[in-house]
Order: C-alpha cells, then structure tokens, then sequence
C-alpha cells in the first residue's frame, strides 16, 4: 500500500463487500489488520453507509502474502515483466526482463503507477513508480505498440511524519467505533486493537508559505501535464481554489500499531522538500515535526478503458487483461474489484470458457467496469454511491445475497463460506416466512405500543418493517419466536423490509434498462451521419460507439428526443436494410 | 406509408384564400415539378414562374420556392407552390401531381418525416404541430412559445435547479467523513425542493388550462327553460343554431358552436333548461348541461329579470359566472342581481355581454400566456416529477430522500435530458474543497 493505509469508504466500502460476497480476499485482510474501523453515514440510511478502516500497513502485508502463500494451486513467480510474447494477436507469454519466459493463454497487467511513472518533488523529478522503485518502461512501449490509446494521469501524497515529534495532546481525536463491524461475511469479531486519529487544521501562515511557493509547486510550474482527481486535490489546489476557507482538515493517521510513521491526510503536496518542512510546522501539533519522507505527485500513463470489453480484456489483443490505475482508476478498493474481474475472466479464458460480466443492476462492480469501459475517464476514477442508480438494491448489508450465488457458480466461492452462506440463506428465509405469516390490526398493535392508522387493516410484521419507526426489536416483542434469529439475519431483514416498496419501482427501471440493453445499433451504424443532433453529441456517440439503447442512453448531453430519433433511425435502417434483402 | 414516396398537401388554410401554399416533399419532388414549372432552379432560391399541365395549358402563375434537402424542413428534396387560393387552381395542381405519381401526404406526414430525417426534438414537433392546427391568433402564440423554445428554458432552469439540490444532498451521503461538507447543507437544499415543485404544480394546472386555449375558451350558457338562451346563441351567431320555440325543454341535448371573438376561439355551448323534470329525455339533457357547467371556464347563467331568484346547485361556487337577465325588451329592470341585461329583439346589451366574454378570454389567457403551455405528454412525466419531489420533502430517511429526487429528476429528464451523474459530481466539486 502506497498511498495512505485505509480500506473502505463511501462507494468504495460497497466494493470490498462485494469482493467478499465473491469470496475475495479483501475483507478479510482488512479485518484482520484494521486499526481504525468506523461505520460512515450510520444514520442515513442502509444503503449509503459504508465501511471504512484504517489498516497498520505491516498487518495488512502480512496477512495478504500469507492468504496467497496459503492459496492452493497458487504459484508466486516474482520478477520485472518487460514484454509479452505475442503470436500474432494471440497472447503466448511473459518476458522477464532477466530473459524469463513464463508461458501462457492469459496475461493479467496491473501496473499501477509503474507505467512510465515519474514522480514530482517541487523541481525535481525522478522517474519511478512509487518511492525507491523503479518504474515500467518495457510495458509502455509493448502496450504503445499495440496500437492502443494511452493517456496520463497524476495523483499526489502528502509527506510522511514521525509520530513521535507530534505533539498529540494539542491536536483533536478522532476515536474508532465502539463496535466495530466487520468488512468479511466471514468474521465474527474484530480481535485487533483500535486506535484514535488526530485531527488537526491549517492556519493562515500554513496557506500563505503555500501561496507565497506556488509557482515552486510541480504542478503549478507547468511540470506536470497528467490530470489529477478532483476529489483528492493537493494542499496547493485547495488553497488556490478555496483559499478563503478557514482552514482545511487534516487527520493525522499512524500507519500501524507499533509504526512510527504518520499519515497527514489532506495536504498531498508536490511542493519541494523545504516549503513542504516550512508549511507542515506551521500547523498546530506539528510545530517541531519531523518529515520522514517528502510528498510527491506522481504521474503515470492509463490505457483508455475503452479499449478494453466489460470483462476487462482488450479488443485488440484477447487474452491480455488489464487491471487498476491501468485502467485510469485511483484507490485499492477500484484495483482490487478490477483484479478479481481480470483474474476471473483470464482464468476462463484460459479454460475456454465464456466471460462473467457484472452488470449495473447487480453490483457496484458491474457500474465501474461498465462506466469505465462505456464512457473512458477524464479524471482517476473513483467511486461514489451516487454513480450507481440502483443504489437502494445494491447495499452494502445484502452484497452477499447478491453476488454470493453467483460466486458459487463461477467456482469462486470456498467450501466454508459455502456453508455459511447456505445457513444463512436459510435462516433469512426461515425470518422471512414469519414475518410475512404473523399480522396484527391497529387495534392489537396499541396493545403494543406500536401506533398504526386506525383503519382496520391488518399489516403483516414484514410491512410493519416499512415504518421508519418500527423496528425488528418492536416486532419481536409483538411475535417472540422472532428472538430466535441470529442478529445478522434479523438486521438484514429489518433493512430488505424497509426497502421492499423501494425496490418494487427500482425492479421495474432495472427491466427498462434490461430491455434497452436488448435494443442493439449495428456495430457499422454511422452516428457521424446523423442530423438532427448536436455536433457535439454526434461526435460523443461516434466516440463511444455504443451497441445497444441502453448504451447510447448514457452519453453525456443524451435526450430523450435524441434518443427517439436514434431509435428510429436504427429502426429505419432495420427495415431497409430487409427490404433491400428481399428486393 | 415510407419515405420513398414523395408527398403533396396544401399547407396554408381551406381555400378560397388569397394565396394557397402547396408543398411537395420527397425523392421525386423535382423530377414532379419540372413538369410543371419550366426552368426549375435546383438550388435553394424563390422564383416566379408560370405553373402548367403537362400539355402546357396554363394553370396559374405563382412563386416557387425551391429547397434542397438536406436543408429543408423535411430533410428530403422540397418544393414550395404558392398559387392564388382558388380551389380550382389547387385541384388542378393536385390532380398533375397526382398524374405524376406523387401522393397527398398523410396528416403529420411532413411533420414526421422531419423528425425521422432529424429536423426536430420532440417538443418541437409538438409545438410545430400545434402551430399547424392553429385555429386562431392565441393558439398561435401559445404554439410559437412552445416552439421556441420558452417552454424548453423553463424545464431547464427547473432541471438545473435540481441538480443542484441533489448535488448538495449527494455532496452529503458520499462526502459524509469531508470537513468541508457541512452535514446541514441539505436543510437549505429543502427549501428549493419545495419551490420547484411548487413551480411545477403550476405549470401542471397552467397546462391543463392551456387546453382552452387549444380546445377554445368554454362558455357554457345555463338557465332555466324557456330563458332565451337559444335565442341568445343565435343572436350571438347571428344566424339560427339553435330551435327556438315557445314551449320549455326545447332545447334537449348540447348545442356547441365556436365563435372567433377577436381572436379567440370560444366554444359556445347551448344547454336543456334547468327544472325538475319527468322527462327522461329531458332529464338526460339537464345531465349533460350540468356537466358542461363542470368543464367551462366560464358561465353565463341567463334568466328572465321578473323571474323570482332561484338556486342553481348545477353551478360549482368556484364557476366563473355572468348573470345575465334576459327579455329586457318586456320589463323594467328590477333588481341589480344581473351583471347584464338583454333583449335579442332589440339588441340591447349583446354587445356588453360580448366584450364581457372577450375580456374573460383574455385574462384567461394572460394567465397562462406567462407560464407557456406544455403538452398532455410533459404534464404526466411533471406530475410524476411532482410527486416524486412531495415524496422527497415528506421523507426521513436521507437515502430514501435522495431516491426520490432522482426520481423526479428522471421524470423531468424525460422532457429536458439526462442530467448525468458527472453533472452532479462537477457541481459537489465547484462548491466543496473535497480530499482528505
């Protein structure tokens, strides 16, 4: 982990329980080796909470190499890869850049910020592809030849500080959950100990050494061309763009239990060393700090993931699949989702068998992969519980449900997770039954406590669930042979209850863009040749190609008469195109 | 029907007229009209010329105007005729075009062949179809509203009003853990959820009011029998739409006759004579009456002025109403419980009552002159976009509230276009500093 050691989030939290649900192994190293776990947007409703951690860097490594140590018919070959050896357009190897080569039907690429990476501190810059390793250059030029797009992107961290030179009783904290919940279908408990962040603030001194040094900044300076996040701006964009503010949050993270070093969330920075020395002890608690490593930006190149089919293999080379910042992607929760879209598909495509594609309606893996191989990037990818429209279906709490089937079928799925899926299907069916069996009338409810519309008609306890007030711990009192069930199953009904109307009208838009999906434009479908529409949105389709309505639907600037007029121009061209046949 | 044929239809209104506009699009159009017209330009240009059978008999001389597609109005080869507006010079033309293989174009057919051949969005061919059937001037100005886009610019202050809240309420569900987004921002964003949809409220019901104006002003005349309302239409009509006769309940179903009083089309609607009845003939008329009275924009209750006062429960209390006393000729007026007082024999009064109904017209109008009227098909996707935005505002849970903004934002996408999520996303970014 390169950048600061956290799993989770908003989105991104979505991401690693659906990695789980597919018996991934992500969760579970991050329960294993979070230090600081918090459950986001807790009182805003199920679907948009999401499970965040910090992790202690060591913890995390370790447990990772030995889940993959521990990996049946799992070789670890390390080494440089330089080249692949192609036959053609059929991928045949990998060449070691120490004359290795390492045969093979399928390729998997994850490059992170290797390809040709070149890293930015104020003037300076070294080619590398995070801090003292070298970058990929043999990798570019393989992909370059390929023909295919490349674009650049750049993305920043903040300097790293001794913990010990903090002065942590003048900074805030910001403590970990009292019960934390687990990332993994798979744990219990989270055994590891929990740790506060600091929370601090940048003063005015701190924003005028940074505007007074801008120009120093690499990427202030025209050094830098790649384009960074928006979400995830340097200290020298946020004091440029809203410099007005009061000051601009910092979260001072310790990278591990027993790791001295300290993450200084917020002020990612590609100023040089002395101005980052200068600035960082201006802010209260770090006025005597000690930089372990400046911050840096970092550009690198992507492959448009337009390139690239839903399940991540090339056009123009099948058999090579790329993965993460490859794809123009930021975090470990976007690469490793990517990862086991790749490695899943390399593998049956190895094994001849057809690719698994995610789709929107199922998984918020299916909404990147389709987001990123539909509409390329402008920026790092990242994402947002707002990117995905079916946001109410595809919860953080029923990832399993969902994807765990499907895991199942693909072969993903181990043998424990198995049965405790198995278990637990049957136990939310057993909770299910009952509380779509028992009912009660208003009348009988008040003897509860429960106030209800006096209208005389029964509600069954699975309705009841519905009301923002009435919860599985009021129903259960009403009908105790619900106590019976586990908390897990009791909650995730709670929540499938309360969203049931929801999900009614959601069903019915995800079969509209199911149908849609059916509704496909011939691949040789000139969109160049279409008047009507805006010059800007001709070349937008021409761009994307889309291959079906549902496709062309998501291009930016899309109408609905725009839409219509595409559909019956494709219709049109249909029914030509049969007479011309007949004719 | 298909594309491959090449269409005719007379564009200007029924003939006699001064002038007939006859329009001819399609593959064949120039290869048709050469027969006619002697030295056709080929390219986009207006030019008089003598228009001829094909056995060079003089039909008409007229002005020719010459579109080549792609840049025409239907996208194909067009061809504009504008003669005298004699029937016979039309026919005449019709019947060459006709011999020459073209065929009279199906209604709309113009209309659609632009949209196909993509001329217009679909709000402008609503509109464009409007302005088409246009009976009258309001009609017309509603339509060209339409047309030009004034409808349009309102959905999109509206859509991009709403963006903005959900940019908020999203800033707050996906930014939750950022200093910089404050977790009240969606208090403030409530406020203009509740002013958008108050706004669509009124552009529903302005809408559905707008329907007078293309369906006419409805002025339905109420009375109990032998009042003189009969009479009353036909005066109005100046000439006998209605039978008149001595005897009550002469009048048994609805007489409807559209009026242009300066302008506006007013659909004057005759009705059965209020009473209890046995008839049951009668009594159906007297259902029908009542349930012209529920749909008119505007009443007119006429009695004798020396009948004594009566309830009429068939008018709802919120009906636009005149009363007007009737066979003014015969008696004093006696009471100021009449707005206007009439006698068809004389004269007395119609005019005052027609500028009355005028004005009525008009305000009804200016009322909805301002808000633009959309079609039936922008009020079904605004009503839901209403009822999605009600359902937001009456919400708890914040990612149920933030589902039914995106609901109505769909719903007005319908009319306006897809806001996109990077839409959102570009907003959250221009306003919060985001990125630990």
């Amino acid at each position: 982990m390169s950048c600061n050691p956290a799993i989770g989030g908003l989105g991104k939290g979505h991401l690693v329980r659906e990695i789980d649900a597919l018996d991934g192994l992500m969760g579970r190293i991050a329960d294993v080796a979070g230090i600081q776990f918090r459950l986001l947007n807790r009182k805003k409703g199920p679907a948009v909470r999401g499970p965040r951690t910090q992790a202690d860097r060591k913890l995390y490594r370790e447990a990772m190499q030995a889940a993959i140590a521990a990996q049946a018919n799992l070789e670890v070959i390390e080494g440089d890869a330089f080249d692949l050896q192609r036959d053609g357009t059929v991928i045949t190897g990998v060449v070691m850049s120490d004359g290795r080569i390492l045969p093979t039907q399928a390729v998997v690429l994850t490059t992170g910020t290797f390809l040709r990476g070149v890293i930015h501190i104020g003037s300076d810059t070294v080619e590398a592809g995070r801090v003292g390793e070298a970058p990929s250059v043999g990798l570019s030029a393989t992909l370059t030849s390929l023909g295919l797009t490349l674009g650049r992107l750049k993305t920043g961290t903040p300097a790293r500080l001794d913990g010990r030179t903090i002065d942590w009783d003048a900074v805030g904290r910001q403590e970990a959950d009292e019960e934390p919940v687990p990332f993994s279908f798979m744990t219990d408990l989270i055994n590891t100990p929990q740790i506060a962040c600091g929370v601090t603030r940048t003063v005015d001194a701190t924003h005028r050494i940074i505007a007074d040094n801008i120009t120093k900044s690499a990427m202030y300076s025209g050094q830098i061309t790649g384009v960074g996040p928006r979400y995830c701006p340097s200290i020298e964009d946020k004091i440029v763009r809203f410099g007005e503010r009061d000051g601009h949050q910092i979260f001072l993270e310790p990278e591990g239990l027993d790791d001295h070093t300290v993450y200084p969330n917020g002020i990612s920075t590609s100023l040089p060393a002395d101005v980052q020395e200068l600035f960082i002890r201006t802010i209260p608690g770090l006025e005597k700090v000690s930089i372990l490593q400046p911050g840096y930006a970092i550009e690198y190149d992507h492959v448009d993931p337009r390139e690239l089919t839903p399940d991540l293999q090339l056009k123009k080379m099948p058999g090579l699949f790329l993965a993460g910042q490859i794809n123009g992607t930021t975090g470990y929760e976007e690469a490793a989702a990517q990862g086991l879209v790749a490695g899943l598909n390399a593998a049956r495509h190895a094994a001849g068998l057809a690719s698994h594609m995610f789709s929107r309606t199922d998984s918020y893996i299916g909404v990147m992969v389709d987001d990123l191989t539909s509409r390329g990037v402008t920026e790092p990818y990242r994402m947002f519980t707002s990117r995905a429209e079916y946001r109410l279906s595809l919860r953080a709490d029923n990832a399993d449900i969902r994807l765990t089937p499907t895991g199942i079928n693909l072969g993903l799925v181990g043998d424990a997770r198995r049965a405790r899926f198995d278990h637990y299907v049957s136990e939310m069916d057993r909770g299910r039954t009952i509380l779509q069996g028992v009912s009660l009338t208003p009348k009988e409810a008040r003897a509860h406590n429960i106030r209800l519309n006096e209208d005389g008609q029964r509600r069954r306890g699975y309705d009841l669930l519905s009301y923002p007030d009435i919860t599985m711990s009021v129903v259960s009192a009403v009908w105790p042979e619900l106590r019976s069930l586990a908390p897990k199953v009791a909650e995730a009904l709670e929540i499938e209850a309360g969203y049931a109307v929801y999900l009614d009208r959601q069903n019915a838009d995800i079969q509209a863009v199911q149908r849609d999906e059916d509704r496909k434009i011939p691949e040789e479908f000139d969109f160049t040749g279409i008047s009507g529409l805006s010059n800007e949105l001709r070349l937008k389709l021409e761009r994307m190609k889309p291959r079906n309505i549902a496709q062309a639907a998501k291009v930016d600037g899309m109408t609905p008469a725009a839409l219509a007029l595409l559909i019956s121009l494709v219709k049109k061209r249909d029914i030509s195109s049969r007479e011309m046949r007949v004719s | 029907m298909t594309d491959h044929d090449t269409i005719f239809a007379l564009s200007s209104g029924a003939n006699p007229s001064g002038v007939a506009v006859i329009r001819i699009s399609g593959p064949a159009a120039f290869h048709a009209a050469g027969f006619l017209v002697e030295n056709l330009p080929r390219k986009r240009a207006m030019v008089l010329r003598s228009i001829r059978r094909r056995n060079k008999d003089l039909i008409d001389s007229g002005l020719v105007l010459v579109f080549p597609g792609p840049a025409s109005f239907t996208g194909e080869d067009c061809l504009e005729l504008q003669v005298h507006g004699s029937r016979a010079v039309v026919n005449a033309i019709f019947a060459e075009l006709r011999e020459l293989g073209l065929r009279p174009a199906e209604p709309g057919e113009f209309t659609q062949r632009a949209f196909n051949n993509g001329k217009l969005d679909l709000v402008e061919v609503e509109g464009l179809g409007d302005l088409i059937s246009a009976e009258t001037e309001m009609q017309r100005r509603l339509a060209i509203e339409q047309s030009a886009g004034g409808l349009s610019r309102r959905y999109h202050e509206w859509a991009t009003a709403l963006t903005r809240a959900r940019a908020l309420i999203e800033a707050e569900l996906d930014f939750a853990d950022e200093d910089d987004v404050p977790g009240s921002v969606s208090d403030q964003v409530w406020a203009d959820v509740a002013r958008i949809a108050e706004e669509i409220d009124r552009q529903i019901i302005a809408t559905e009011k707008a329907g007078s104006v293309r369906d006419a002003f409805k002025v339905v005349i109420l009375g109990p029998p032998n009042a003189g309302k009969s009479s009353f239409l036909n005066a109005l009509v100046e000439r006998d739409v209605a039978i008149v006769t001595e005897i009550a309940g002469t009048t048994r179903d609805v007489i409807e006759v559209d009026l242009d009083l300066d302008g506006f089309l007013v659909r004057f609607s005759d009705t059965a004579g209020l009473r209890e009845t046995a008839d049951l003939v009668e009594q159906e008329g007297i259902r029908r009456a009542r349930k012209a009275a529920d749909q008119a924009d505007l009443v007119l209750l006429l009695e004798e002025i020396d009948s004594s006062p009566q309830q009429f429960p068939e008018i709802g209390p919120d009906r636009p109403l005149l009363r007007i006393g009737t066979k003014a000729d015969k008696y004093a007026p006696s009471d100021n419980r009449f707005d206007f007082c009439l006698s068809v024999t004389s004269g007395e009064g119609l005019d005052r009552i027609r500028q009355a109904i005028i004005e009525r017209a008009r305000e009804n109008w200016s009322s909805i002159a301002s808000l633009g009227a959309g079609r039936l098909r922008h009020v079904g996707h605004l009503q839901k976009a209403s009822n999605f935005l009600q359902e937001a505002l009456k919400g708890t849970q914040l990612d149920l509230r933030a589902e039914s903004l995106r609901l109505a934002a769909d719903s007005l996408g319908r009319i306006t276009g897809r806001v996109d999520v990077e839409d959102m996303l570009d907003v959250i970014f221009s306003e919060f500093c985001i990125g630990k």
